[in-house]
């Protein structure tokens, strides 16, 4: 697969069936979204028509909506209408508001006085003028602020794949996270045109005469509410359970793919942003979640890992890699940085990311904790010794712990001085800064080794995953060899893709695996 | 038929009609004239409240309208706009057919009422299914005269009917309207600010300066008794023409010579104007004319008769 480029055709042709659904799930999302917009808007509209003290206090509400960021509008909708469908329909009818209630104002209060007054003059009631001669009259601007909702909707909704509402933006934002630009394609290119294929035929509308303007405004609500129920069609059959998974796990082999194809796994996937998805899981918005096999809100939402029991997850463990000439310069480092080898267990790691993450302690004070509890602290010697010894850390909260107990374990057991060059950014920075003799060492995960570092063909991804063993031993082997870098003993802990459950449930259903899982799944 | 009585109307503090009277009998053009913001139009919508005034009461046929449901009394009431109102989404057809859809007659009752006013009003019956916009600026104040016409309201309503029109349009429906028998039935209030077109149009005019009625009465009494300065310098610059139309032969006829030449064939009735009679040579090669005021009345007379006739009927005027 790896070995020819895969042209955007192939891509959307392998991918037809997710990208029907998504269409399908893009036009309903939009058009239900629609539909209550103009339920809301046009009944505004007409009643600030009428009572033009509101008109400002109304339009500036409703202006004041558009310029909330769509993802912060969609952020605010999660407390109180959870993930998913609905609060992504209420942030795009917010959207979609504005001109559906400003054109509707300006379309019946731009309506000739002579012409109202002549209606007035006949006879009719302030009903049979609404209904017969106002909004009729009213209706091409009205319709050209549908017109305008409904680009902004079809925009807007790309961002419903960040609460599990699904849409064009799951192609589009797991393309990004993948850096696949076919799959952001595939995503963009059919939202593009829907927003161009909508203006257009609504532009049609648009200049259909009176005549044919009366018939077509009662297709229109028909037409609208076939449109919406697009969005039902794929989610209407039903499964037992509900997964949530990242845009970036949806498109991976050593993701979802992975799942489907090893382990034959089929539930009702949505995809949702990782910063709503464990929270969803713990609300019970959704049932199982990809994650970190270490990440603190796991603890924080008693979340438990499934075991991948066919291993399709490669393993991350987490050792600290070293460049060779600084162990010979520093012939105490090895001994000094095993130290910590086979302590940090999954759940240990977990624990500390929690105290970090969400119990806000500093890294520091959770590394010294650790140390002390099991003993290896001992405080720093007052150091004779010139040479200094640079560690380097990625930017986030588990590599700050352990480079802080790395530091202190130099401190306590050698001579040597250190210094922490602490937040160097993703894989490629802290890699480059140790191969430049920036750093001397840091903490690294075998499967970004294999995977961000080495970079390695699907066939040897698949034999050496296997175990974990076999993975530490060829990034070893292959480190020493291109670049004299050592990786010294495992810490202990696997920071891998995981599935997770509630651990409420996963007991409940006994489920401890993920062929645990699919049997749950297949049964009954 | 319709009277007002102490009619007085505020927009915020600016008095736009001042404690006004009037009354209006069957089947009697009156017209209310003057210049922009005189407050006519205001008086005119009250009658229908379109707008509702301040203070005062409203009877038509001895019914005060304010205890009327206005939607109904507006049903009774044919109104003419001066831009012609006729709905842009709606035919011809469609728009001559509201009133009666609000009356909720039947299909075939509309149809045929509005196959009649099409052709009292000469318009073809290809037109029927056009939308306004299609058709002239006077086709489309004729669709508007049958829209307000449809249901055979007793009262009709103009609010400068034919202001938008250019002078020819307008002198050829002068002429349509005059002659409208349906037109005749009606007790009619109009608003114009044109002078020609109130003498020529109705029967009495009331005159309207700064909320108030200024004088009412017939073209006549304005021209030869003008109440005041105002009234007089209202009519100043069309005088002359403006007497020829008010006069009609009737009022002149005892001052006619009583000669009768029984060879012409052309006579023309007492009701006509004097301008009309007048203009009667200019077209004709004969230099006599004979006006008949019935059968067995019948008078000869040429262009100096009728202007010496006239001459003595103003010095006469002039010394009351």
């Amino acid at each position: 697969m790896n070995e020819r480029e895969q042209t955007l055709l192939e891509f959307m042709q392998q991918q037809a069936d997710k990208l029907a659904v998504q269409t399908m799930q893009h036009i309903g999302l939009t058009f239900i979204s629609l539909f209550f917009a103009v339920l809301v808007g046009l009944p505004l509209g007409i009643i600030i028509a009428r009572k033009r003290k509101l008109s400002g206090t109304v339009l500036g509400f409703a202006g004041i909506l558009q310029t909330i960021p769509s993802i912060a509008l969609l952020g605010f909708m999660i407390p109180l209408l959870g993930i998913g469908p609905k609060p992504a329909i209420v942030a795009l009818l917010l959207y979609a508001l504005l001109p559906i209630i400003r054109n509707t104002y300006t379309g019946i209060t731009g309506v000739d006085a002579a012409v109202k007054e002549a209606a007035v003059a006949m006879g009719m009631s302030k009903r049979q003028i609404l209904f017969k001669v106002e909004l009729p009259l009213a209706m091409p601007v009205i319709l050209a602020g549908i017109r305008t909702a409904t680009v902004i909707n079809v925009g807007v909704a790309t961002l419903a794949s960040f609460i599990a509402a699904g849409g064009l933006g799951e192609f589009i934002f797991g393309g990004i996270s993948l850096n696949n630009t076919n799959m952001i394609l595939a995503g963009a290119i059919p939202a593009a045109l829907l927003a161009i294929i909508f203006d257009f035929l609504l532009s049609m509308v648009q200049k259909l005469n009176f005549r044919k303007l009366k018939r077509s405004s009662y297709a229109l609500p028909i037409i609208l509410l076939l449109l919406s129920s697009f969005y039902f069609i794929p989610t209407a059959y039903g499964s037992k359970l509900t997964a949530g998974f990242t845009p970036e796990f949806m498109g991976r082999q050593d993701g979802n793919l992975g799942l489907e194809s090893k382990y034959g796994l089929k539930i009702h996937t949505v995809v949702i942003s990782d910063a709503v998805m464990y929270k969803a899981a713990y609300e019970k918005e959704l049932d199982v979640i990809s994650g970190y096999s270490t990440d603190g809100r796991l603890k924080a939402y008693g979340l438990v890992v499934l075991d991948d029991d066919k291993g399709i997850f490669p393993p991350y463990y987490a050792a600290p890699i070293v460049r060779e000439d600084a162990l010979k310069k520093f012939p105490e480092l090895e001994k000094t940085l095993n130290l910590l080898s086979g302590k940090i267990n999954d759940s240990v790691m977990t624990d500390l990311n929690y105290r970090t993450d969400y119990l806000h302690q500093s890294p520091e004070r959770v590394a010294k904790d650790f140390l002390v509890k099991h003993k290896l602290f001992k405080p720093a010697r007052k150091n004779n010794d010139e040479s200094i010894v640079r560690i380097g850390s990625k930017i986030f909260g588990e590599q700050y712990i352990l480079a802080n107990m790395y530091s202190m374990l130099i401190k306590g057991y050698t001579n040597y001085d250190v210094s922490t060059k602490t937040g160097l950014g993703g894989t490629k920075i802290c890699f480059d800064a140790l191969t430049n003799d920036q750093i001397d060492f840091y903490p690294e995960y075998t499967g970004t080794g294999l995977l961000a570092i080495l970079q390695v063909s699907s066939k040897t991804i698949n034999e050496v995953t296997k175990n974990k063993d076999s993975t530490y031993n060829y990034v070893q082997r292959e480190f020493k060899k291109q670049y004299q870098i050592s990786w010294l003993k495992p810490i202990g802990f696997n920071n891998a893709y995981a599935l997770m459950m509630r651990e409420q449930q996963a007991k409940s259903l006994n489920i401890k695996t993920i062929s645990n899982l699919k049997r749950y799944l297949n049964s009954k | 038929m319709i009277k007002v009585k102490d009619i007085s109307k505020y927009f915020g503090k600016v008095k736009a009609v001042d404690t006004i009277n009037f009354e209006v009998q069957e089947q009697e053009n009156l017209i209310l004239l003057g210049t922009s913001g005189c407050g006519k139009t205001t008086t005119l919508k009250m009658l229908n409240r379109l707008i509702e005034p301040t203070s005062g009461n409203i009877f038509i046929n001895g019914k005060n309208i304010t205890d009327e449901q206005p939607e109904i009394l507006r049903r009774g009431i044919g109104y003419v706009l001066q831009n012609n109102g006729l709905f842009p989404h709606y035919t011809v057809a469609e728009n001559i057919a509201v009133v009666p859809q609000l009356l909720k007659w039947d299909k075939k009752k509309i149809a045929d009422r509005t196959a009649e006013l099409m052709e009292k009003l000469h318009l073809s019956s290809d037109h029927l299914h056009v939308y306004p916009h299609e058709l002239s600026g006077g086709q489309q104040q004729r669709i508007g005269l049958a829209r307000a016409l449809v249901s055979d309201p007793p009262v009709l309503l103009m609010d400068e009917p034919f202001g938008a029109l250019d002078n020819v349009t307008r002198a050829a429906i002068h002429k349509e309207f005059k002659a409208l028998d349906e037109l005749k039935r009606k007790t009619i209030i109009m608003v114009t600010h044109d002078v020609q077109e109130a003498f020529e149009l109705g029967d009495r005019i009331c005159l309207m300066d700064q909320g108030m009625i200024v004088q009412s009465g017939t073209p006549a009494d304005l021209l030869f008794k003008p109440a005041n300065k105002f009234v007089k310098d209202f009519l100043k610059d069309q005088r002359l023409q403006l007497e020829f139309k008010a006069i009609t032969l009737l009022i002149i006829w005892d001052l006619l010579p009583n000669h009768h030449e029984g060879s012409h064939t052309s006579s023309l009735s007492t009701d006509t104007d004097l301008w009309t009679a007048l203009e009667h040579f200019k077209f004709t090669d004969s230099e006599t004319v004979s006006i008949s005021k019935d059968k067995n009345d019948i008078k000869t007379v040429g262009f100096e008769q009728l202007m010496s006739a006239f001459n003595q009927y103003k010095n006469k005027q002039g010394h009351e």
